[in-house]
């Protein structure tokens, strides 16, 4: 099986941009050879902006460039990105509708060694609670570079959420990928599998194995966590009466809690979700840390055992 | 003021040396982690636990105890070296780093590990740990001193100059700030990504008492140290001249190793250089 890093597809990916589109600015706080952004600085030096360790500036930099006519892609790690810089994102880039992709990455707990100090697992609640922000997370390599292409078709503020370790690719390069419109990659009608990022190649595998046992699962990959497919999860809901949701995040805030406020208001049916239980990481590697989490393709199995009893 | 005189002298060069051996041990065994920046400040971390500063690994919640600050909290491995090496936990726990379930975190952990006085790994907040410290020793009029060390890469942070800013204002004697001052941050050299250059002036524009000096140079260190105590009414800030990777002639102001860890053969090569 093929295997991508979500950074590393953004890294070349956006020096496609770069040749594409002249109005590209490129900034990085310190690290760019982590983030992948390096690619793009070397082929545009006059276009790449070192904003040094000063996440909090280069946002607001970014929001002074775009005021200008750039359009601006930030990357930091997802903690400091979305994290440090946080109030300056609110009201300096959301509040006013700018132009600017933050593009962050080692999200989650598979940024490993350096522990829970660095691990983010509530990038996406924030980013999702603000109003205009686009938040896109992708599941592998193919997916990641047709995000950020999208995203630069599409105005206005944005997140992109990327991962440290290399995943498996599940899509061809030339598929069809369209921001807020979730992914049916398999169709079954006993329960639904929603997942984004790292967890959507986990949930697939699941299906696929409790597929021989006779449960036939739906999954789907919900890229976009904000605008939601709401539709989509409404028409799963009713055709197979229970979801599992599976994040590399809190279950409080994110992709979990996105579908619980949808089904709740508009058709209820049990959810359980998986993602990190109200807690911080810790050092680890990054596979270790998703036993001892839980965020495995075993657990998936296991959940949605207990989650069909209480169909 | 402390003597500084020949034994005390050797000691802290003695305890340098261990520090540093213990660093590329505990780097190769975990494999990952900050190999550049832990050397750098292996000096300074030396004469800080073992000259200047008053802690007790038996009582390390002692109201009266100096306390230190690692606002660089990638050099955990400098840190963990010299609290093992003072007794706040078994020595051979150094080999856990970064492993699952140790309490030697990545970054410095107050909740998992005796003798870390604040958990820091995202920059720039330590120093403001160590603002509020200060001003805590003074309202409760307790004459211990709090310590703190940065890189000079993480300079670059504005809430830096907001902490400095409020220490400057309020007077913070009691307060000291050593810049870990080796050149270099991740994508390279400070002059080439984001310099926060001049330090030094900056610190006396928010009104320290700054004092510079080579980071390596022990007795230096001990006189500055010596000095500061003897500032009142003001704040003090030691830049120190220092080389990323000291003491490992290979790594020795190569930026690729801010964040490497190294191998099998790599180790060898730096034992050889470090002795042991
Ligand atoms: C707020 C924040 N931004 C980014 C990082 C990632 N980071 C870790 S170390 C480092 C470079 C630090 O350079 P410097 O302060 O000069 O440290 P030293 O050279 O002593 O290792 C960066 C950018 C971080 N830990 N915290
Ligand atoms: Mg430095």
């Amino acid at each position: 099986m093929e295997k991508q890093a979500t950074r590393d597809a953004y890294g070349k990916a956006l020096a496609e941009l770069g040749e594409l589109h002249q109005d590209v600015v490129v900034l990085d706080a310190d690290l760019s050879k982590s983030t992948k952004t390096a690619d793009f600085a070397k082929a545009f030096p006059e276009r790449f902006i070192n904003a040094g360790i000063a996440e909090q500036n280069m946002i607001g930099m970014a929001a002074g460039l775009a005021a200008s006519g750039k359009v601006v892609f930030a990357s930091s790690f997802a903690m400091f990105a979305a994290g440090r810089a946080f109030e300056i994102v609110r009201n300096s880039l959301a509040y006013t509708r700018l132009n600017v992709k933050i593009c962050a990455t080692h999200a989650g707990i598979t940024v490993g060694e350096d522990g829970g100090s660095h691990q983010s697992v509530e990038d996406i609640a924030l980013m999702r609670s603000l109003p205009n922000m686009t938040v896109e997370v992708p599941a592998d390599g193919s997916s990641a570079r047709l995000a950020l292409h999208a995203l630069y078709d599409r105005p206005g503020p944005a997140y992109l959420r990327l991962g440290r370790p290399s995943v498996p690719t599940i899509y061809p390069a030339d598929m069809d990928y369209e921001i807020g419109r979730a992914i049916e990659l398999r169709s079954g009608k006993d329960a639904t599998l929603i997942g984004c990022g790292i967890m959507v190649a986990r949930c697939l595998e699941a299906a696929e194995q409790l597929s021989r046992q006779g449960i036939e699962l739906s999954v789907v990959d919900m890229h976009t966590i904000k605008p939601l497919d709401e539709e989509m999860i409404i028409r799963k809901a009713r055709e197979t009466g229970a979801i599992l949701t599976a994040e590399e995040h809190s279950i409080i805030g994110g992709l979990g809690s996105a579908v619980c406020e949808t089904v709740c208001a508009h058709y209820p049916v049990p959810v359980f979700r998986m993602g990190l239980n109200d807690v911080f990481g810790q050092s680890g590697s990054p596979e270790e840390l998703m036993q001892y989490y839980g965020l495995t393709t075993d657990k998936i199995m296991e959940n949605i055992q207990l989650l069909l009893k209480t169909k | 003021m402390k003597e500084i005189n020949d034994l005390a002298l050797q000691t802290v060069q003695e305890k340098a040396k261990l520090l540093r051996q213990d660093i590329i041990r505990m780097l190769g065994q975990s494999g990952s982690g900050h190999t550049g920046g832990s050397l750098s400040a292996a000096d300074i971390v030396a004469c800080l636990y073992f000259w200047e500063m008053n802690v007790d690994a038996a009582n390390p919640g002692w109201e009266d105890r100096d306390r230190f600050v690692l606002s660089k909290g990638h050099g955990a491995p400098v840190l963990y070296a010299a609290l093992a090496e003072k007794g706040f936990f078994p020595r051979e726990q150094l080999a856990t780093l970064r492993k699952l379930g140790s309490p030697l975190q990545g970054h410095p952990d107050m909740r998992k590990l005796s003798g870390v006085e604040a958990s820091t790994g995202s920059l720039g907040q330590g120093i403001s740990w160590a603002v509020g410290m200060a001003m805590a020793a003074r309202l409760d009029n307790r004459n211990h001193r709090i310590y703190t060390l940065l890189g000079d890469g993480e300079l670059e942070e504005g809430l830096v100059w907001e902490a400095v800013m409020a220490a400057g204002y309020h007077h913070l004697d009691q307060l000291l700030a050593i810049v870990d001052y080796n050149g270099l941050q991740i994508d390279g050299r400070l002059s080439d990504v984001m310099s926060p250059e001049p330090i030094a002036d900056k610190f006396r524009a928010f009104n320290w008492n700054v004092l510079e000096i080579d980071g390596h140079d022990c007795r230096q260190i001990m006189e500055a140290f010596n000095a500061a105590r003897q500032i009142k009414g003001a704040p003090t800030a030691i830049v120190a001249h220092t080389v990323k990777g000291k003491g490992c002639s290979f790594m020795e102001n190569r930026v690729e190793w801010h964040g490497t860890a190294p191998n099998q053969e790599q180790m060898e090569k730096a034992r050889v250089e470090l002795g042991k």
